[in-house]
């Protein structure tokens, strides 16, 4: 008999308002390693999963855009400290998932949790680069402000497991959206990691929600929901894109299109509107 | 009405004690018409396409009648699919050949001189759009061409400063734009899709409104008079099956539509599979919220603006007035008053406030909500105003006892018809300006600063209007959120739907 300690192995959940429960289906799916070995049994999300974690995102919203733009910094900022002290963690996952050398995945984890530093400082910066006051012909003061359409739906990567992740997520969230994310099917563990770490960095309940499953079941009524403002498709094929892109109409929303999400700043722009407030200037 | 001076304590059923005291509503006035011979329509209009006026493949045509009067001012030509696929090819070729090779100072100059037309013919413009579309000539004159051309000089300005705009030192153009527009600013909404495209450096395709295609074609004339190439702009009139050929052309590179929600909805599920940009410009309800330290007699003259301006046909309508209930009776009793003094009827008359309904069937729409707002248990105040004998016409109205349940507290009316609802708190007030689905505008009433901008922060509107409503500038950037539709129109921002922004 070894004396050899026996490890404790994770099981991957969900990620929804803040906790982290098994599907409501009690479904599970397997996920394999890119080299084919067992890597996890995940939580299969159902589409019941998927509207509790947009009811969870709609009541987070407000509170977090509430929040001054500084404090959002922070405790973006705070999930790059939560992911730093968990790297090797994260480059296992990203090389188990993506199939990576060690090397390749924690020059990827390092360039993830430094895209996490870079849009923590975004959402006190938004307003100023985005907005502004507008010479308006007439006795008003009038100035447009960035303001987060509210809900966003995002369709992850496939195949970039954590660095594309980040940037689908963190976007939307410094400009003051509450997220919920489908994972990469296939890819999800990294993502689920990252999730847990929002629990020790005062991300609010709600803002981020992550849900692991078969995009293909999972992705239509995310993007045909009713009270999600925009979805985030550019981590899908085109063909399915077409299709999701089709069902968001339906309550015409914002959506971030395959190809044009690579740009930092489109995405920060993807799920902003503009609120422009006229006063009356008098005595 | 009663004449009486005694205070009454349904202050809401009898409105009449002030205002037979002032004798205000014993004031007539003297007919003061803009004369309608200083435009004259040719009998028949074709197809704006490549710099001139061309014939319909089909030579179908459709009348575009003064809805005041209900005559016929001229024919226009119907546009086919044929008819859009010669109108775009020619936008391509013009970009391609022309308007791409052009410096951004040029491209401004030809703007310059376009705003400066329409103004050098801005009163014909205005009589031309208010006999097309039966809006009173005060707005047609003081507010629709005035802004047409200072859209025109503005975005002008920006054609040579792309790159200070804020969207990547080269910003590039998307190509072909399809631009449809909506029938309640005919020339207006022309200006704010035309300009703005051409300052990026696009080529058009626009198509007016099926009842208001005039002005569109007087502004064609123009673009001759201002000598842009042919084919930069093309106008091609027609009905809701031209508009479909012009977003389904597999040339276009972006389409730009202002109009309903339901017809928004249509476009966005059409160009979903494409790459086609898209910014929607959609329908409204929005909520005028009047706090108890309202400034009183500015807030009175707001709602009404905010509601009445242009018969209520504008998207971004006060249509939902949120008074405090502390002042709720004290506002109905002005309101209902000062609605029966708005002056209805021949829009030609320098002095008339609200003109005609634009088409029979938008007034059947209205006739149809107002009815529902009494079925469903709203206490109905109606104007006694007299309406002309011919001509599409509805008396302004306000609903109180409206619940957010109601159709006409719901539903986009687009007529000249108020819903008033109450509320408490601030709170409140915020719970039911949201509980839409639009997102257009909203206009907030108070002396208080601080409570103002708080809940102009919580309000899901593009556009919020502190002590004042229904005000416009080529500045200012204008659009929706949620079913209000996407992008902006105005403004810096307005560029960024017509440049290839990555």
């Amino acid at each position: 008999m070894s004396t050899e300690r026996l490890e404790v192995r994770k099981t991957f959940k969900l990620l929804i308002n803040g906790a982290f429960p098994r599907s409501e289906s009690g479904r599970t799916y397997e996920v394999t390693a890119a080299s084919g070995t067992f890597l996890a049994n995940v939580a299969q999300a159902s589409r019941k999963d998927v509207r509790d974690a947009v009811v969870a995102a709609r009541a987070a919203q407000a509170s977090w855009w509430s929040q001054s733009a500084y404090h959002r910094g922070q405790v973006i900022y705070r999930l790059a400290e939560m992911a730093e002290s968990r790297r090797d963690e994260l480059a296992e996952h990203v090389a188990l998932s993506e199939g990576l050398r060690a090397r390749a995945s924690q020059l990827s984890v390092a360039r993830a949790i430094d895209r996490v530093v870079w849009y923590a400082g975004w959402s006190d910066k938004i307003a100023q680069v985005f907005g502004g006051a507008n010479p308006v012909a007439g006795p008003y003061f009038n100035f447009s402000l960035p303001v987060p359409s509210g809900v966003v739906g995002v369709i992850a990567d496939q195949d970039s497991s954590l660095e594309a992740f980040v940037d689908a997520v963190c976007a939307p969230i410094a400009a003051g959206n509450a997220v919920v994310v489908l994972a990469s099917e296939q890819r999800p563990t990294p993502a689920v990691l990252l999730g847990e770490m929002t629990a020790t960095s005062d991300v609010p309940s709600g803002v981020l929600n992550i849900l692991t499953g078969r995009t293909g079941e999972l992705a239509p009524t995310l993007c045909a929901h009713e009270d999600v403002d925009g979805v985030d498709l550019s981590g899908v094929n085109e063909a399915f894109a077409d299709e999701l892109a089709l069902l968001a109409a339906g309550s015409i929303k914002r959506v971030l299109r395959p190809g044009r999400g690579d740009a930092s700043l489109a995405r920060l722009r993807a799920f902003l509107e503009t609120s422009t407030v006229w006063h009356t200037i008098g005595q | 009405m009663a004449p009486t001076s005694a205070p009454t304590s349904s202050a809401a059923t009898d409105v009449s004690d002030d205002l037979t005291q002032s004798r205000l509503g014993a004031m007539t006035y003297d007919p003061a018409p803009e004369s309608a011979a200083i435009v004259t329509f040719r009998d028949a209009y074709g197809l704006f396409i490549d710099g001139r006026f061309t014939d319909p493949s089909s030579h179908d045509s459709f009348a575009t009648i003064n809805p005041a009067t209900e005559t016929v001012l001229a024919r226009v030509a119907l546009a086919s699919a044929s008819d859009v696929d010669v109108a775009v090819k020619a936008a391509r070729r013009a970009y391609e050949t022309t308007w791409s090779k052009l410096s951004g100072a040029q491209r401004a100059k030809y703007l310059y001189r376009i705003a400066r037309l329409i103004q050098e013919r801005s009163r014909e413009l205005a009589v031309a759009e208010t006999l097309d579309n039966g809006k009173p000539i005060r707005e047609s004159r003081d507010v629709d061409v005035p802004l047409a051309a200072a859209h025109f000089f503005y975005y002008a300005g920006w054609a040579d400063k792309l790159e200070f705009a804020g969207y990547g030192a080269k910003p590039t153009a998307l190509g072909v734009a399809g631009q449809i527009i909506p029938w309640n600013f005919p020339l207006l909404m022309a200006a704010w899709k035309l300009a703005p495209a051409l300052a990026a450096g696009n080529t058009c395709v626009l198509k007016p409104a099926e009842t208001t295609p005039l002005t569109a074609l007087l502004l064609a004339e123009i673009l001759q008079q201002a000598d842009l190439p042919p084919g930069v702009v093309n106008i091609i009139t027609g009905d809701g099956t031209t508009g479909s050929a012009l977003v389904d052309h597999p040339g276009v590179d972006k389409i730009a539509f202002t109009g309903s929600t339901e017809v928004g909805r249509l476009i966005q599920e059409r160009v979903a599979a494409s790459h086609k940009g898209l910014t929607l410009e959609l329908g409204g309800k929005g909520a005028n919220i009047v706090f108890e330290d309202a400034p009183v007699d500015e807030m009175i003259e707001g709602i009404i603006d905010g509601i009445f301006f242009n018969q209520g046909h504008v998207c971004c309508a006060g249509s939902r007035l949120l008074v405090q209930e502390s002042i709720a009776d004290d506002v109905l009793r002005r309101l209902v008053r000062r609605v029966d003094q708005l002056r209805v009827g021949d829009p030609l008359d320098k002095n008339t406030d609200v003109g005609a309904i634009n088409s029979a069937a938008q007034l059947a729409r209205i006739n149809e909500l107002a009815a529902y707002g009494e079925h469903e248990g709203a206490t109905r105040y109606t104007s006694t105003c007299v309406l002309p004998d011919k001509g599409y016409w509805f008396a302004p109205t306000v609903f109180a006892d409206v619940a957010q349940s109601h159709r006409i507290a719901r539903e986009e009316i687009f007529g000249p018809v108020l819903s008033v609802l109450t509320f408490r708190t601030p709170d409140e007030a915020v719970a039911k300006a949201n509980n839409t689905k639009y997102g257009l505008a909203c206009g907030v009433w108070s002396e208080k600063g601080s409570r103002t901008l708080w809940v102009a922060q919580r309000l899901r509107a593009g556009v919020i209007w502190a002590n004042t409503y229904n005000r416009f500038d080529p500045t200012s950037p204008f659009g929706g959120v949620r079913e209000s539709g996407f992008g902006r129109e105005g403004g810096r921002h307005g560029l960024e739907a017509y440049l290839d922004v990555h």
